[in-house]
This record gives C-alpha cells, structure tokens and sequence, in this order.
C-alpha cells in the first residue's frame, strides 16, 4: 500500500461511517482488508485499492467500511454491566412498564454475542415480573458480522469467552466442532444494519441501549452526534450502557452518570432532545 | 496464597497450564493421574483443581467423585480441563461437581476468562 492508499481508506472510513482509523497501523489494515481483499479476487490489498479508485462501487467502498469496522467481541464481556443488567436494570424495569414490552438494544453488536447475552439473561427471568414481554435488537454496520449473529454458530474459542459452561450446554447445540444456539435464544432477537454515524431519528424507542467499545473506534468530531441520536432513541428513564472507560461526560449534556456503576448512565432530565 | 492443584498426564500441558495459574496467583502442585491427586488432596487440600479426564490409573471423573466422599473434599473448586467436548460428557462433569469445564485446546484467555466465571480470580474484574 502507498501512503495515498492507507489516505484512502481512512478517508472513506471517516466519511461513510465515522471510524477513526490510524493511518500508522498499516498492519492492522493489511489484517483486516486482506480476507475482502481475497474475496474480491485482488491479489494483495494494494491490488483491491488500485481496483477501488477505477471502480468506485458503492457496493466495494461499503464492503472495504465494514471490513475495516472492529469486529472483537466476547459473551458477558466484562461481566459487571451483565449483572448490573440482570440484577438491577431489568427487575426495575419490568416492574415500572407492566404489559408493555421492554426495548434493548445491542448497538455495533458484531457478531451478535452481547445480544445473545442479554436475550440468555431475559431467558432466565430471574427477578421479573410474570408476563413480562422483553425486546432484543442487535444492529451492526457490517452486514457480514450480522449474517453470522443471525446465524448463532460460534466456534469452540468463542463459546469459551465469557460464557459460563452451563449456559452453553442448557442453550447450545454441538454441530460438528461448532456451538449453535438454541433457536429459543436465536428468536429472542432482531436483526437491523444501522450506521450510527447516519441519522438515528427513524430508530425507534429504547429503554436500555448497550453500546459498549463502539465509541472508541469513532471519529472523536463524530461522538457527539452519536451519543445525541442515543439519547433520542432513549425515553426519560432509560439507560445507557458504555464500555469499560468509555464516556459521555464532556462529549454532549445528553446523560448524567450513575453513582458508583462504571459504563452506565441515564438520560439527563434536564436535557431537551432538539427537534 | 491461594493453591491450585494441576492434574493431567500430558507434561506439555501441566508446563502450559502451570505458568499460566501462577500468572494468576496461585501457587501450583502437579499430579500426573486421579489417584496421585487423592493422594495431594489427602496430605493438603487445595483450593482450585485443574483436571484432565482421561488419564492412566484413575481418570478425571472418577477422581472427582471420589473427591466428593473425602473429609473437606467437597471444599475445593474443580474446573475440568479436557479434550471431551459432547455435551452429554459436560453435563456428567457438572453433575458430579465441577464448576467450569475448559475444552481443548485452550489459551491463557481462556483459562483466565473460566476462573473469573468460576469467582476464582483475585482481581475480580480487573482482568475480564
């Protein structure tokens, strides 16, 4: 790759998706363009770029952004916001909204096993109210990790980080040398693509939003905006859920932290969603 | 400091496995087969068991339900560390008392990722 190329492609990163990628780590952009570089039957990621500035596809630039979009992800990662969730969050909430269904939404869920988390945790009901009716959505800018969340297929390495083994035999089926779960679990939750750095208006209502280690990997002049289109999707009472070091605080007025839970903030009463 | 006894024949593994516990804290004792272990477990009861299941002498599940019938046997925390991987094998491991069960081949990650769902980590959290 020429230093023009790596412009390239952080460029178009920034631009249709609000990633933020290093130009210096050519390495990591070598890493995760060869497979689509591979694919797209381009002998080296050097070869797709060439082919990139004749062809100028919307399909092969979208293709090239999500290529480039962290895919790292582990079940109950970091476990405390699960049990906060678990113990705290949704007892509360199931209790506060009756009959009608509690919204969650995994933001940039990659390959879906933070969804899968919390629809195991809405499975298990400890602490609900009977009847409760629980809403899980996964959204993902790569359409590619979203095809494998729908898919529910994790290899032995996946299914080792951060699951506790009896959830992986109470929910999971061994297929060959792979774990799929359970289509019980798999119905629990929703597919949608959504770009978060694209207007969030149209998303719909949410009562707890995880979107943990997702800002990280933005543009900082794209967090705001972000964290705003979040805030308008949540209602009064509801909850946002970051990752570990990650914060709103400084960004937009949009949240006030919780005492003493790291990651986790509320709307800011006092804030007023713009129009 | 807290001590994890390391039963498996492989002497590969008890290498891998034992750099990676004391990287965890835990001060390490090996054994080589079940009936070894009993022996450790008689003289000095640990506080974690890393166990292999198929093994010469006496193998990890009989080990383990040994174990469970010994004074202050039922006390320590018994991860399974083995190539069985059919569901219906785990569940007779979590039947018979184990608490986590690690597949082959596993990594630091890994092992680090099961004693923290076991609550056998000292800095709860901090290494997640």
């Amino acid at each position: 790759m020429t230093p023009e190329d790596v412009q390239l492609i952080v460029a178009l990163c920034k631009q249709r998706a609000g990633l933020k990628i290093d130009p210096a780590r050519t390495y990591l952009i070598e890493s995760r363009l060869g497979p689509l570089a591979r694919r797209e039957a381009y002998g080296s990621v050097a070869e797709l770029i060439t082919g990139l500035r004749a062809r100028r596809e919307e399909p092969l630039i979208w293709a090239l952004v999500e290529a480039m979009t962290s895919s790292e992800t582990a079940f109950f990662r970091d476990r405390t916001p699960f049990q906060q969730f678990r113990d705290e969050i949704l007892p509360t909430l199931s209790r506060m909204r009756g009959p009608e269904p509690i919204r969650i939404w995994s933001a940039g869920c990659s390959t879906g096993q933070e969804a899968y988390s919390l629809a195991m945790i809405a499975e298990a009901g400890q602490g609900l109210e009977p009847g409760v009716r629980i809403e899980i959505y996964g959204s993902d800018i790569s359409e590619r990790a979203l095809e494998k969340a729908q898919a529910g297929v994790y290899n032995p390495f996946e299914v080792q980080r951060g699951l506790p083994i009896q959830l992986l035999v109470d929910h999971f089926d061994k297929v060959e040398d792979t774990w799929r779960l359970s289509p019980r679990i798999r119905q629990r939750v929703r597919w949608r693509r959504i770009n978060l750095a694209a207007d969030l208006s149209a998303v719909g209502r949410f009562d707890v939003i995880f979107c943990r280690n997702v800002l990280c990997d933005l543009d900082e002049a794209v967090r705001p905006r972000v964290l705003e289109g979040l805030a308008a999707a949540l209602p009064a009472d509801g909850f946002l859920v970051l990752g570990v070091e990650e914060t709103p605080l400084g960004l937009t007025d949009a949240y006030r932290p919780i005492t003493g839970r790291e990651g986790l903030f509320a709307r800011n009463p006092a804030y007023r969603v713009a129009a | 400091m807290k001590t994890c006894l390391l039963v498996d024949d492989s002497r590969v593994i008890r290498k891998v496995a034992r750099r990676i516990l004391e990287d965890l804290g835990y001060e390490v004792a090996e054994a080589s087969d079940g009936l070894e272990a009993l022996a450790w477990c008689r003289a000095a009861m640990p506080d974690v068991i890393l166990l292999d299941w198929n093994m010469p002498v006496m193998n990890g599940l009989d080990f383990l339900r040994q174990l469970r019938t010994e004074p202050g046997g039922d006390e320590p925390r018994v991860v399974f560390c083995t190539v069985e991987n059919e569901p219906a094998r785990i569940r007779e491991a979590l039947a018979a008392g184990a608490c986590e069960y690690i597949m082959k081949p596993f990594d630091g990650d890994i092992l680090q990722a099961k004693f923290a769902e076991a609550g056998l980590l000292a800095h709860e959290g901090a290494a997640a």
